[in-house]
C-alpha cells in the first residue's frame, strides 16, 4: 500500500500517512471553506489501511488552527481509527497543542470524549 | 429613516481599525484578510492566546459570510457586488472586535435570531455539550460546518454575540454582527 503524502498549504495541513510504520501525521492549519474535499482521500486511505494495518498505529495530530468545517471531517478520520481499534488493533492518538492554547486542548478533549481510542494530550513547550 | 450602507460603513471605519472591507466575500479575500491581520498582530506583539482566538473568530465569521451570504441582491437599490459583505476588525481598548455585515432575506431573520439568542443564553458547559452534539450527530452540509460556527465563536470568546437587524425593505434587512474578543 502506498503512503499518503499531501503538502501543506495556507489553509490545509500537511499529511503523511506511512502504512509500513503505522505512523500517521497531520500537521499545520486546517481552515478550508470546503473540508470534505480535502479529507475524503484521508478517510479512503484509512479504509484501505484498515484491511492490513501495521501492528501498532500511532496518529500524531498537530494542528495550529482548525475551523468548524474541518472539525467534522477530523471526527470522520477518528471514527475510522475507532473502528480499527475496535477490531483489536493497537491505536493511539497523540493530540499536540501549543503551550497555553487551552482552546486546542479543549478541542482534543472533546474528541477524546466522543471517540473510544486512547488519546494522549501533549503540550508543546517552546 | 431607512438603512444606508455608506453611512453604516463610514461609522464603522471610525474606530481604531485594523482592517475594513466591503465587497465580495471570496475564498481569496479570506486568505488575504487572514494574512494581513496576522501580520498586524505580530507587529503589535499581541499575546499568542488573543491572537489565536481572534484568528479563529475571523475564520469562522468570514466563512459564515462566505457560506450563507445572499448570492445576489435582487430588489436592493444599491450598487452591490455579488456575495456582498462587510468586515471590520478593530481594537477597542483591551479588546478586539470583529464586525460583519450583510443583507439578509427577511424570511431568515427569525431562525438566525433564535439561534443567536439561544447561544447567548447558554453557559460554557452547555455550549460545550451543544458543540459536541452537533459535531457528533449532524451531517456536514455542502455549505460548511453545519451550524457549528457561532457556537464555536461563543465558546472561544466567552462573550455574548451582539447583533442587530436594520430593516431595509419588504424583502431584506441588514444584519450586523459584533463579536468581542
Amino acid at each position: 500500500m502506498e503512503p499518503l503524502i499531501i503538502e501543506g498549504t495556507q489553509k490545509t495541513p500537511a499529511v503523511e500517512f506511512n502504512p509500513v510504520k503505522g505512523v500517521l501525521e497531520i500537521k499545520g492549519r486546517s481552515i478550508p471553506e470546503n473540508s470534505i474535499e480535502f479529507y475524503k482521500p484521508l478517510v479512503d486511505w484509512l479504509e484501505d489501511y484498515s484491511a492490513s494495518p501495521a501492528s501498532k498505529t500511532v496518529v500524531n495530530v498537530h494542528l495550529e488552527y482548525f475551523n468548524t468545517s474541518s472539525s467534522k471531517c477530523i471526527l470522520d478520520v477518528f471514527k475510522k481509527l475507532e473502528s480499527l481499534h475496535k477490531s483489536n488493533n493497537v491505536v493511539e492518538i497523540n493530540w499536540y497543542y501549543e503551550e497555553d492554547d487551552e482552546d486546542m486542548l479543549e478541542a482534543g478533549e472533546d474528541y477524546e470524549s466522543i471517540i473510544r481510542v486512547p488519546f494522549k494530550m501533549i503540550e508543546i513547550v517552546d | 429613516m431607512s438603512f444606508n450602507i455608506n453611512e453604516y460603513y463610514y461609522k464603522l471605519s471610525q474606530g481604531d481599525v485594523l482592517l475594513a472591507y466591503k465587497g465580495s466575500i471570496t475564498s481569496e479575500l479570506i486568505n488575504e484578510v487572514l494574512e494581513a491581520v496576522e501580520e498586524k498582530l505580530e507587529k503589535v506583539n499581541e499575546s499568542g492566546k488573543t491572537r489565536k482566538k481572534l484568528y479563529n473568530v475571523l475564520v469562522e465569521s468570514m466563512q459564515n459570510l462566505f457560506h450563507h451570504i445572499e448570492e445576489t441582491h435582487e430588489g436592493i437599490n444599491e450598487d452591490l457586488e455579488p456575495k456582498f459583505g462587510v468586515l471590520v476588525v478593530e481594537r477597542d481598548g483591551e479588546k478586539y472586535k470583529v464586525i460583519t455585515g450583510n443583507f439578509i432575506n427577511n424570511k431568515k431573520i427569525k431562525f438566525l435570531k433564535e439561534k443567536i439568542d439561544k447561544i447567548n443564553s447558554m453557559s460554557k458547559d452547555e455550549l460545550k455539550d451543544m458543540y459536541k452534539f452537533i459535531l457528533n450527530h449532524q451531517k456536514i452540509s455542502a455549505k460548511g460546518g453545519g451550524g457549528l460556527g457561532l457556537v464555536d465563536i461563543a465558546r472561544k470568546t466567552g462573550n455574548d454575540i451582539l447583533y442587530e437587524f436594520y430593516p431595509y425593505n419588504n424583502d431584506y434587512s441588514f444584519f450586523n454582527l459584533i463579536i468581542e474578543i
